[in-house]
């Protein structure tokens, strides 16, 4: 397989080309929004939560790399049906494994933009502490 | 006598900057660190001595982070004016904005690059320090991206200070080098202070040793500086002429192709007043992407915002592909570049 399809799977490149879940929600139990200074790309997620804090919707608006927007699209599906407090902690591996795609720690931190976008809105809206590793101060990602 | 040949080879790569600028004197070529720091040495040094409130720093839209922040900087600290000659359309300074900007209080900086790294527009800096001399106001020209470039000669640019970087010229990284007009740079405090740039420390007071020691504290970068006079004599002897001739060509021949192609967003001026820099967006497709794809088929650009955020807000864009042009980029590389962005362009489009 050459370099290109290793990372541009085509999986990806589904996900990047038709995005699931897009669009945010109106209503919704919990909101955030956040970018990547470094380049740019900008995530925001919304998320309807049913009873138990189930996840039952998400939706996504954002501009960026393929692997920023395919990423959250794929992220968009896997949490659904898991509770609120399940992706308030869920590792990144659990994403990149899903992803499935070989990435220098450039193009991580374009995979992993909308899992902690998501994982604010979960903890703003629990109220919550968000995990040091998603603080705001970080150079990488910046959460609002 | 090791002592006398790392000297001797020290100060002659400062004869070869010296006459690689075509500077007076050259006790007034600063080793630096890097362009920034350069730059750093003449808004903290000259500026906060000289700036305060009532005054205007005056930097461009097409500036550097590096001649931008730290001008920022200091005029907050001193509580002088921040303005920003706006870009044309073109992405060229509108001149013609100078009027309203000079009602905003007195004119002491304007600083400017020569060459923009982003858009690669050649800026009118003989005109702009003909402008700023007339309001007794200096010229800072960041020059890092124009020394590897073309003909250097500071006293025809009438500029003040100028700063530029080793590492982009073929030589090692971790040496710059600052020029300074002797008489501003005597009247200045000092930037970093410690060994080697004192007369006589004692302990009511310190006073400061002669040009350039003054302004080089600690054990300078011996070694690398050696390098940067090693670039220059590689560089003199291919001829800087002969440089921006091969590379203005090959920003013409860049821009004619890719402006063949309507999916293709080009920035900044006509090929004639630009140096060997193409600036554009493929549409719909974020710029990490397509350098990543060219990386795959063995071209190297940037991707990203390339240190000159206020430049990408004026564009609208979040970052732009750059494809940079030296003296060893064949036309061949340019048509590999084309062929690439069409892989782009069928691959992620």
């Amino acid at each position: 397989m050459g370099e290109f399809d290793q990372l541009y799977r085509e999986v990806i490149l589904d996900h990047y080309k038709n995005p699931r879940n897009h669009g945010l929600l109106e209503p919704a139990d919990a909101h955030a929004e956040g970018q990547n200074p470094l380049c740019g790309d900008e995530i925001s997620v919304s998320v309807r939560l049913g009873e138990g804090d189930v996840i039952e919707e998400v939706g996504f608006d954002g501009r960026g790399c393929a692997i920023s927007q395919a990423a959250t699209s794929m992220l968009s599906d896997l949490v659904k049906g898991k509770t609120a407090e399940e992706v308030a902690v869920m590792p990144k591996e659990a994403l990149l494994d899903e992803l499935g795609i070989p990435l220098t720690p450039v193009r991580l931190k374009c995979a992993i933009l909308g899992l902690g976008v998501l994982k604010l809105a979960l903890h703003k809206a629990r109220g919550t502490p968000l995990p040091e590793e998603w603080g705001t101060s970080s150079r990488d990602l910046v959460l609002e | 006598m090791f002592f006398g040949r790392a000297t001797a080879a020290f100060e002659g790569a400062r004869q070869k900057i010296r006459a690689f600028i075509n500077a007076p004197e050259a006790r007034e070529v600063i080793f630096t660190r890097n362009a920034t720091e350069g730059l750093n040495l003449v808004a903290y040094a000259w500026g906060l001595s000289n700036l305060g409130p009532g005054d205007v720093v005056l930097v461009t839209e097409l500036e550097h982070h590096s001649n931008f922040v730290p001008w920022q900087y200091i005029a907050k600290r001193t509580g002088a004016a921040f303005q920003m000659i706006p870009l044309d359309e073109n992405g060229e300074l509108d001149l013609a904005t100078l009027d309203a900007l000079e009602h905003t209080g007195d004119i002491k900086v304007v600083a400017t690059g020569l060459v923009s790294n982003a858009l690669g527009t050649i800026n009118p800096v003989q005109r702009l320090g003909a402008w700023a001399h007339e309001r007794g106001a200096i010229i800072v020209v960041d020059a890092a991206q124009a020394a590897p470039h073309r003909k250097l000669d500071v006293q025809a640019l009438g500029c003040d200070f100028l700063a530029f970087s080793a590492h982009k010229m073929c030589g090692p990284s971790g040496v710059g080098a600052l020029w300074g007009r002797a008489e501003l740079l005597e009247a200045m405090e000092p930037f970093n202070l410690g060994g080697h740039m004192i007369r006589k420390v004692e302990f009511e007071e310190t006073t400061w040793g002669d040009l350039p020691h003054k302004f080089e504290a600690g054990t300078s970068p011996i070694a690398e500086a050696v390098g940067f006079g090693a670039a220059i004599d590689y560089l003199d002897a291919v001829g800087l002429d002969a440089i921006e001739q091969h590379e203005h060509e090959l920003a013409g021949y860049a821009l004619t192709l890719l402006g063949e192609l309507p999916w293709i967003e080009l920035y900044g001026p006509p090929p004639e007043r630009r140096a060997g820099i193409v600036s554009f967006n493929v549409t719909g497709i974020h710029p990490h992407d397509v350098a990543q794809v060219l990386d795959f088929e063995g071209i190297a650009i940037r991707a990203g915002h390339h240190c000159c955020q206020p430049l990408m807000r004026k564009l609208g864009v979040a970052a732009t592909n750059r494809a940079s042009f030296y003296l060893y980029t064949i036309p061949e590389e340019i048509d590999r570049l084309v062929a690439g962005l069409h892989r782009v362009k069928t691959s992620l489009g």
